[in-house]
């Protein structure tokens, strides 16, 4: 049967054809949806693990006894998980093991466009790129045998050109003869207790692992010639590829469906038939770099750019520009002017239960040290309540950094419940330890956010929608030693500004829980009631307008005597949650019926 | 039938423009072609510009669409029509939904909206093969506002007929039958009427 799939569903799918046991991840864009597919499997356990270090963990530890395991998330999402990347490639497990690393070219969606591909290299681990949905989901299957053949983890690299494209994939079965049930945990210290002394045992072994994949890679079926025109030899990989054939259809092509280890016969090969060779890769040098290393000419980045995404285009413009193509391989644009357009930044929703909080830190001119969500969006204007970000669990620690600094100003952090769970407790933890006077704001919008609402261990529900104990998030903080613990409705703005107020007077680590769930969640849609401004009452003083929110436009309306326009709520966009209405000064806003504000 | 069809599809978030592509590809796996389908929509939250690439061909490499390379263009929303306008292969295809929705830097930001002559104009100088249909409207005269994105694919369907990119092996019949996979069954007769009306706005029966 043939369906239209994604590459992460092809994965997905990949992985329970293999007869994945167990999968874990980290929700991060592009990768979100490899579990959330997989999931809906039958006879397959998957989680949303707090962090990506704990998932690839929990497939470690699945694989040691005996079944096959998984763990996804996004490339970043790798350097959480760097530390057991590295040991799972020194012990090797018991049963296959595949991680997968969901790379962004371009940043659609991340802070770096960093190339994973050097992990593999940097673990003495296989990487394995594929070029569509169907490679998706045979290169999985294929990659946990290669992981029992070799006894190592293999690294599928996916970009989000993979991920979100969709193409035919031919539906297979769930495969007889992966293991079904656990062996007894190995007593195996020699191989699985990884103290120097076996440990120093444990590298020649993986050393000598990636020479013997390297000869496999000669003739594993996903490295491939396509004899063509000899004048042009193209080494690609992953979705480079297909830009390649699309742009130059008759040259020679090396596909390689293994990036590392590289086979070095099948390149020397392909080298020699060619009289002019170049690489065709996304990001780094990588493939580039290593065959200039066997002592072999080519170009690459002299000629495709090293930052962002390629596309047939940008493929087709670098290869006229170095004399590739002729130039009437050009194709020409409308080069239309088509004016100034307004701009559509992401922007915190209608509604958002967030909005409140940054209003009240850009009045309080605090520096605010912010991480990785939805929230980020508050660094926008008008809010502009966002001083630094840079990764995943990172705002806490920084503030305190910046204290311990000396910096003259009180700091605070602002950081999502499932960010929190993340990597936030330690942080937390820290300025307890250490005693800084750094005011952590948990923003608890019940669900994690910004990768599309996905459950957490705060929700009180699994990925496979089974109830669990939901993680209270004061009695948690208050049992990391913070005794300045509040937590407040995220619509209260004015208990919101008095409680930080409060806190910048005191001498210690204090915590604000702003509490309300995501407004776009099902459950709160149908709560939804849209505020009017009374136009008689609004002066056109514009402070509504200082909160950012989409649904508050300006009337055509004038005051009349100030002769400014007055706000008007767009009754489709506005979800009723009142931040607007409590900042009015001529309480020129409704709020919501109080009956249905109880209901 | 065309050899191979390369469609931009542009709108903004919550407008429905990713079930559109979704439904678009798997039309074009029904018509016999290989058919690939591509999407950003990177960190748009609700408002944000959300495009989508669909290709169908005897053989499709890429995903994605080079710039200057677009056959049809389906806009969900005028600002997002002339944001892409330079996609545009000179004298493409395209449909324009008379949809304005204003981000909050025009509403509060003070930016310019472009003003619907303007947006014309400059349409013309890249195609004179250009429909206009209000997808809203007619979805809200079904009740449901909603089912804009399906006014504009039947809207779509009739265009591609009419000016033979598609011809009898494509009938509207095989395009409903894939939209009727992709929405809820309380939906499917709402969502054949406004097909149907989409479809007349463009051959001028209704």
């Amino acid at each position: 049967m043939i369906k239209m799939l994604s590459g992460d569903e092809a994965v997905a799918r990949g992985a329970w054809e293999a007869g994945v046991a167990v999968a874990s991840a980290y929700p991060g864009t592009p990768s979100t949806e490899i579990l959330e597919n997989l999931a809906h499997y039958p006879n397959t356990y998957a989680e949303w693990a707090p962090n990506e270090k704990v998932a690839v963990d929990v497939a470690i530890g699945a694989a040691y006894a005996g079944l096959r395991a998984m763990a996804a998330m996004k490339h970043v999402g790798l350097n959480v998980a760097a530390d057991s990347f590295m040991y799972a490639s020194m012990t090797g497990m018991e049963a296959g093991l595949v991680i997968v690393s969901a790379d962004d070219p371009a940043m659609h969606s991340s802070q770096n466009e960093q190339d994973n591909r050097t992990f593999a290299k940097f673990a003495r681990i296989p990487c394995l790129e594929p070029s569509d949905s169907q490679e998706a989901k045979d290169m999985t299957i294929a990659a946990f045998g290669l992981s029992e053949r070799f006894d190592t983890p293999v690294l599928l690299r996916l970009t989000t050109r993979i991920c979100h494209s969709t193409s035919a994939v031919e539906l297979g079965d769930r495969m007889d003869g992966a293991p079904t049930e656990p062996k007894p945990f190995p007593r195996n210290p020699a191989k699985y207790v990884m103290v120097p002394g076996n440990a120093v045992k444990r590298h020649p072994i993986i050393e000598q692992r990636i020479l013997e994949v390297a000869k496999f890679a000669e003739s594993f079926p996903y490295n491939r010639i396509e004899p063509g025109d000899p004048a042009l030899g193209i080494i690609t990989a992953g979705v480079a590829y297909q830009y390649a054939k699309e742009v130059f259809p008759t040259a020679s092509i090396l596909r390689l469906g293994m990036t590392w280890p590289l086979p070095e016969l099948m390149i020397r090969q392909f080298a020699a038939t060619v009289e002019k060779l170049i690489v065709i890769e996304e990001l780094d040098p990588f493939i580039e770099e290593a065959i200039r290393l066997m002592g072999i000419r080519l170009e690459g980045k002299s000629i495709f750019p090293l930052v962002g995404e390629l596309d047939p285009r940008v493929v087709r413009e670098s290869a006229i520009k170095a004399g590739l193509l002729p130039i009437s391989a050009h194709i020409p644009l409308p080069e239309v002017e088509v004016g100034p357009l307004p701009a559509r930044p992401p922007v915190l929703c209608p509604g958002c239960p967030h909005r409140g909080v940054f209003y009240v830190l850009n009045k309080l001119k605090v520096p605010v040290n912010g991480d990785i969500g939805c929230y980020t969006l508050g660094l926008i204007p008008p809010l502009s309540a966002i001083h630094s970000c840079g990764c995943m669990g990172a705002g806490i620690a920084v503030a305190h950094g910046a204290v311990k600094a000396g910096s003259p100003e009180r700091h605070v952090a602002v950081i999502g419940d499932s960010t929190f769970f993340h990597t936030g407790i330690p942080a937390l933890i820290n300025t307890v330890y250490n005693r800084s006077r750094v005011i952590t704001i948990i923003m608890d919008n019940r669900v994690t956010g910004m990768t599309g609402h996905q459950e957490n261990p705060g929700t009180g529900v699994t990925l496979q929608g089974n109830p669990t104990t939901a993680i209270k998030l004061e009695p948690l903080v208050r049992a990391l030693g913070i005794k300045q613990v509040k937590t407040v409705p995220a619509y209260n703005v004015a208990e919101i500004e008095t409680t930080l107020k409060e806190y910048l007077k005191l001498d210690e680590p204090a915590v604000l829980i702003t509490l309300e769930p995501c407004v776009l969640l099902p459950e709160v849609r149908k709560t939804w009631i849209p505020l009017e401004v009374m136009a008689d009452k609004c002066n056109g003083c514009a402070l509504c307008f200082r909160i950012g929110c989409p649904a508050i436009l300006k009337s055509d309306e004038l005051d009349a005597r100030l002769q400014r326009p007055k706000a008007l709520i767009d009754a489709a966009l506005c979800t009723g949650c009142e931040v607007c209405a409590q900042i009015c000064p001529r309480d020129a806003i409704t709020f919501r019926p109080v009956e249905m504000s109880e209901a | 039938m065309r050899e191979s069809i390369n469609f931009l599809l542009a709108g903004v978030g919550g407008q429905g423009t990713i079930l559109a592509s979704d439904v678009l590809v798997n039309v074009g796996l029904a018509a016999g072609y290989q058919a690939k389908q591509a999407e950003v929509h990177g960190m748009s939250q609700r408002g944000g510009s959300v495009t989508s690439f669909v290709r169908w061909g005897q053989t499709v490499y890429s995903p994605l669409v080079g710039a200057g390379e677009v056959d049809v263009l389906l806009a969900f929303e005028k600002a997002e029509a002339l944001r892409n306008l330079n996609q545009l292969r000179m004298g493409a295809l395209a449909l324009v939904n008379l949809a304005a929705i204003e981000p909050v830097t025009v509403t509060s930001g003070g930016q310019p909206y472009p003003d619907d002559a303007t947006m014309r104009q400059k349409i013309s100088e890249v195609t004179q093969e250009v429909i206009y249909v209000d997808g809203e409207a007619t979805a809200q005269g079904l009740g449901n506002v909603r089912a804009a994105n399906v006014v504009l694919l039947g809207a779509l369907s009739a265009l591609m007929e009419r000016e033979r990119l598609t011809g009898a092996e494509l009938s509207a019949e095989a395009w409903l039958k894939v939209i009727i996979q992709k929405v809820p069954p309380k939906y499917v007769e709402l969502n054949r009427q406004a097909f149907n009306l989409g479809r007349k706005a463009v051959t001028g029966l209704g």
